[in-house]
């Protein structure tokens, strides 16, 4: 029984069934983008055991696939087995060897970015500086008391585990958050003085300014899905009252966006940032004879530097305002620690490599367009970190090597057989 | 004769690709010289001849407008309309060269339905009408529209761009421009003098000031629509780039009380256009040349070299030479064993025209680079180009190696095809367009670009003689034990075997030239989709995303690794391998082009209805071909008769015995 078991895993029968398998599963994947979005996908498709349930250009087919972590991991399984079994050193094989080892070392690489890469975003504008980055898609509930004139504490709470009808309680609170409602995704709008609105959601803090109601999660790369939570908070003596928090609220990059959204729609800048203050207004509770305040923003990741925008520049090609030539934001770094204070460029194609994390440019409001909105120029860097980031290069490097040793060494077997039956 | 045929026809070939570089004299005005003048449009220098090609293919999708008149066919070229349609617009309107093929778009617009083509005069009344429906569209995403929708966005802005040209050298309803210009120069002093007084609330000279206000409007009008920069930068000290439209040039010229001499010759060139005196527009063009050698040297040889370039037309010439080495090639394969001389002459014929064509479509590439600055693969329609020109030179390289005539057969069949999509693909416009910020950088467009192409070339390749395997097997005796002896052939080969020895059987000799490249297209595309990631993880952080794009080239190295193991594991034989190849066209394609076809992910290029008809088309002549190599191996005429086999002599694939008779899977 073992014996057969140990054969069919170091069969190339089987290796050819899981490639196939695996062309099926990238194939399907990849078709599947159109219908369900890229982020979406490829956490149902890739990052996945099983798939259960296909989208196939428009249509929802109930086939069952393995997912790319069974598929990566019976790869993986299969070629170790193999090796094991058949492993003999000649100059022969000694360029598959070495392309399997590398193709081991790239899974293994990606299984490890999968599970502990992170990917956060540093927006700042000109002049600004910061020394933490914010999660794309995930945020917290954010309750922050002062200590005293220089140190604030921070009990976070991420929004993912927020649920309607729970309850949060942390030993530095002096009061409980029942949570009544929780919208993954979500639209504000802003309930004009003059106008007829339905009951605010609460009578406390900004609700009585904005409404916000629950819209379907976001499903592609570009879109994100925006939390709005309806929350009481309970002190020790009975309810300190209801309010809304909301990502819309306590993300600086959304705020402006709705400045200049209403700004635009009210023909009046001035109009647009009335608007923008009022969802921004502070919201705080009084308990235990401290004051706190409280914020759903994205969920920060701080950093032992900071990074000052020096100059955001976006470049276009003459005559041709829509394709850009070049972002390019020049930064001053800041490490108090080791007493760095250098400048320098990151640009596309040429990130900053810092303290194990990867700064990218990312995205970049400046140039032309910016100037004509009168909006200060401001840009977006990519923070990745990613301890496995290494074994791409490394695998290609030994994949490579391994292929080309065996493809050169038929290529001279069989230019000298030739020679000799010439 | 049979000794000299393939030289007559290299010869000949030869001088006919030559023959374009000859400079044609030119009676009346000389548009050929104004055609190599520089502007600065798409971001990059060409000269006005590139401006009218890929303006008229956009517009008409052909480099040039044909019609009949009078029972005899007239034909302009793209610069001759080109002048037209700037100089003297009102001519051009008559002109039919919008394409509308919509059924609904031809109703919409009240058209009469007879023709192909339309003039602006005639699109012009429901000009509004268009407009609407454009600015509905406009907000629905590309991918989501419907083919009338698509019809509706190409027409529109097809006669956008023709507005724009139109504008581009003239001011709506001016006749002497030449004249205008002189008198706008004379009334700057002042005019501007009088503009002064009256913004600091003294009187001023009303006429003055009229006069120049009523000469302006024109010429704003023109900077606001104009499409190439024609005036040279004023400073080009400070930046060459910053070249003006006329208009943009003429106002400018209140701060210099000055008009550019550029802009001088531009108006005097449409005022003796338009007053039919072809002495005075080639003086002024001669002129204008003569002035910017001086400074601006460069920009005028750049244009120079894309002109000859598109004169040329290398690959075009080498596609038609290809469709010639095709059909020897065919000829000299079917001629193969009823007049073994014959085809042999006809093969070396094919040869050689094979390596002249390789030739042109060489130089093209390098032409390309130069005039980009760039390496040879930087958009969809290049990768084509590059392709093929690839896929050549390993079908040269194959037919060097065994002289049956099947290299021949693939390189001039990919090099013809994919010449075809090539020029199919640029009928979108200019194939020389500046690159997108993350996309500039020469060394991976050189390295992961290249490396990943050439995947793709050795996919098709592999394919391609897959598809031979299975038709001549199928339908001929070729690939059985009947070994085919071949003479020496003096001058043909460096090596001559002797005619006893040389035993070609061209069964084992495909499945070994499959297997071979199988392995060669493993190599390279997993080098370049590795550096595909690597490129990735500099420039925005992520080795792998699963982009659609990524995930094509995913798929083929994936599919090259099951056919290799399938075949090392003994689960398939020659046959199996030759089927596997041909499904391997279909996931390069997909690859290729399919995934730009989804209309997602970073790497997307757009949607493409057209490519999308024809990609399909083409996957099912693959499956039909898959079919094909599935019939059972007694009705293939080549397995008929067993005939005892001798074993193979020579396999790389690692001593793996093959012989005809067990070819089956």
């Amino acid at each position: 029984m073992l014996d057969r078991l140990w054969k069919v895993l170091t069969s190339l029968r089987l290796t050819a069934v899981l490639l196939a398998l695996s062309i099926l599963l990238v194939f399907v994947g990849t078709v599947a983008q159109a219908d369900e979005g890229l982020y979406t996908a490829q956490e149902r498709y890739f990052k996945q055991w099983w798939v259960f349930g296909i989208s196939f250009f428009g249509h929802r087919l109930p086939i069952p696939l393995p997912g790319g972590y069974l598929l990566g991991m019976a790869l993986l399984v299969n070629l170790l087995a193999a090796h094991i079994q058949r492993f003999q050193w000649t100059w022969k094989k000694t360029g598959i060897h070495l392309a399997h080892a590398g193709i081991i070392l790239l899974l293994v690489g990606q299984l490890v970015t999968d599970l502990f890469s992170r990917e956060t975003q540093l927006h700042f504008y000109e002049g600004e500086t910061k020394n933490y980055s914010e999660s794309g898609r995930e945020y917290e509930l954010a309750f922050i008391s002062d200590v005293d004139e220089e140190l604030a504490e921070v009990v976070a709470v991420p929004v993912a585990s927020l649920t309607a009808g729970g309850e949060v309680r942390h030993e530095r609170l002096p009061f409980r958050v029942r949570v009544k409602k929780v919208w993954r995704n979500s639209e504000p709008s802003f309930r004009a003085p003059a106008q007829e609105h339905g009951p605010p959601l609460t009578t406390n803090g900004i609700a009585p300014h904005f409404d916000f109601r629950p819209v379907p999660e976001a499903k592609t790369m570009d879109e994100k899905s925006i939390p709005t939570a309806l929350i009481e908070i309970v002190g020790a003596n009975g309810s300190l009252g209801d309010w809304v928090v909301s990502g819309w609220a306590g993300d600086d990059h959304l705020v402006s966006a709705i400045r200049s959204s209403y700004g635009r729609q009210m023909r009046s800048a001035q109009m647009g940032d009335a608007i923008a203050r009022r969802l921004t207004q502070p919201q705080t509770v009084s308990a235990g004879g401290r004051d706190y305040s409280f914020t759903l923003r994205p969920v920060r990741a701080y950093k032992p530097f900071s990074l000052t925008l020096l100059k955001a520049t976006h470049t276009t090609y003459p005559g041709r305002p829509d394709i850009p030539k070049d972002f390019r934001s020049r930064v001053r770094l800041q490490n108090p620690e080791t007493g760095e204070n250098r400048e320098l460029e990151i640009y596309m194609n040429t990130p900053l490599r810092y303290g194990g994390l990867t700064f990218y440019q990312y995205q970049m409001a400046a140039g032309e367009m910016a100037r004509q909105a009168g909006a200060t120029p401001s840009s977006t860097l990519q923070v990745v970190r990613n301890p496995a980031w290494l074994t791409p290069y490394a695998g290609c490097l030994i994949v490579a090597a391994g292929l080309t040793f065996q493809f050169m060494y038929h290529l001279v077997g069989f230019l000298s057989q030739r020679r000799r039956v010439a | 004769m049979k000794k000299w045929l393939p030289f007559i026809l290299f010869v000949v070939l030869a001088a006919w690709v030559l023959s374009t570089l000859r400079p044609r004299s030119e009676t009346g005005f000389q548009i050929g010289e104004f055609a190599k003048l520089p502007v600065l449009m798409n971001g990059r220098f060409q000269p006005f001849d590139s401006v009218a090609r890929n303006s008229l293919l956009q517009i008409r999708q052909r480099q040039s407008v044909v019609w009949r008149e009078e029972g005899r066919t007239r034909r302009l070229s793209a610069r001759e309309w080109l002048v037209e349609a700037m100089m003297r617009p009102e001519r051009a309107d008559a002109r039919k060269i919008f394409r509308v093929d919509n059924v609904e778009l031809i109703s919409l617009l009240k058209l009469t339905e007879d023709q192909k083509y339309y003039s602006f005069a005639e699109i012009q009344p429901l000009h509004e009408e268009l407009n609407r429906q454009a600015a509905r569209i406009s907000k629905i995403e590309a991918a989501n529209r419907s083919s009338f929708e698509r019809q509706v966005m190409k027409l529109y802005s097809a006669v956008n761009l023709y507005q724009r040209l139109k504008t581009s050298l003239k001011p709506p309803g001016v006749d002497d421009l030449a004249a205008q210009v002189s008198e706008y120069e004379k009334s700057i002093g002042p005019g501007v003098a009088a503009w002064r007084a009256r913004e600091a609330g003294q009187t001023f000279d009303q006429e003055a000031f009229h006069r120049l206000l009523g000469l302006m409007s024109g010429f704003e009008t023109v900077s606001r629509v104009a499409l190439p920069l024609v005036v040279p930068s004023p400073h080009p000290e400070k930046g060459r780039q910053n070249w003006m439209n006329l208009g943009a040039s003429l106002i400018d010229a209140l701060h210099h009380d000055g008009v550019h001499p550029a802009a001088k010759q531009y108006a005097t060139m449409v005022s003796a256009y338009r007053a039919d005196q072809p002495e005075a527009f080639n003086r002024a063009v001669a002129e204008y040349r003569g002035w910017l050698a001086g400074e601006f040297g460069p920009e005028l040889a750049k244009a120079g070299w894309e002109f000859s370039f598109n004169t040329l037309q290398p690959f075009y010439r080498a596609m038609v030479i290809y469709v010639l080495a095709l059909v020897l090639g065919l000829v000299s394969l079917l001629a193969f064993a009823l007049a073994p001389a014959l085809s042999e002459t006809l093969r070396r014929s094919a040869f050689w025209l094979i390596v002249l064509a390789c030739v042109v479509h060489t130089v093209g590439l390098i032409f390309r680079m130069a005039l980009e600055g760039r390496p040879p693969v930087t958009n969809l329609y290049s990768s084509a180009v590059f392709i093929g020109w690839a896929a050549v030179i390993l079908g040269l390289v194959l037919e060097r190696f065994y002289r049956v005539g099947i290299g021949l057969i693939v390189a001039s069949v990919v090099g013809f095809v994919t010449l075809v999509i090539a020029h199919n693909l640029a009928v979108s416009g200019d194939t020389m367009e500046m690159m997108r910020a993350v996309l500039d950088t020469n060394f991976w467009l050189a390295t992961h670009v290249i490396t990943i192409t050439l995947g793709y070339s050795a996919m098709f390749v592999a394919g391609l003689l897959a598809m031979l395997y299975i038709v001549l097997g199928v339908f001929t005796p070729l690939l059985s034990g009947k070994p085919v002896a071949r003479g020496a052939h003096p001058g043909a080969t460096s090596n001559p075997a002797p005619a006893k020895t040389a035993k070609l059987e061209v069964g084992p000799v495909l499945s070994r030239m499959v297997y071979g490249i199988i392995c060669f297209a493993t190599l390279f595309s997993f080098i370049g989709t590795v550096l595909g990631g690597i490129w990735a993880d500099q420039s925005w952080g992520r080795f792998w995303g699963w982009d659609p794009k990524e995930n094509g080239a995913l798929l083929i190295v994936i599919w090259c690794a099951v056919m290799l193991h399938a075949r090392w594991g003994k689960l398939i034989k020659d046959r199996g391998l030759m089927t596997m190849a041909i499904f391997g066209n279909i996931i390069t394609a997909f690859s290729w082009f399919g995934v730009n076809m989804l209309g997602i992910g970073l790497h997307s290029y757009g949607f493409m209805d057209a490519a999308f008809k024809w990609l399909m088309l083409f996957n099912a002549t693959q499956l039909a071909f898959i079919l094909l190599g599935l019939l059972p191996l007694r009705v293939w005429r080549s397995f008929q008769v067993t005939t005892p086999a001798p074993a193979d002599p020579v396999s790389p694939a690692g001593g793996k015995k093959t012989s005809p008779a067990a070819a089956g899977a």
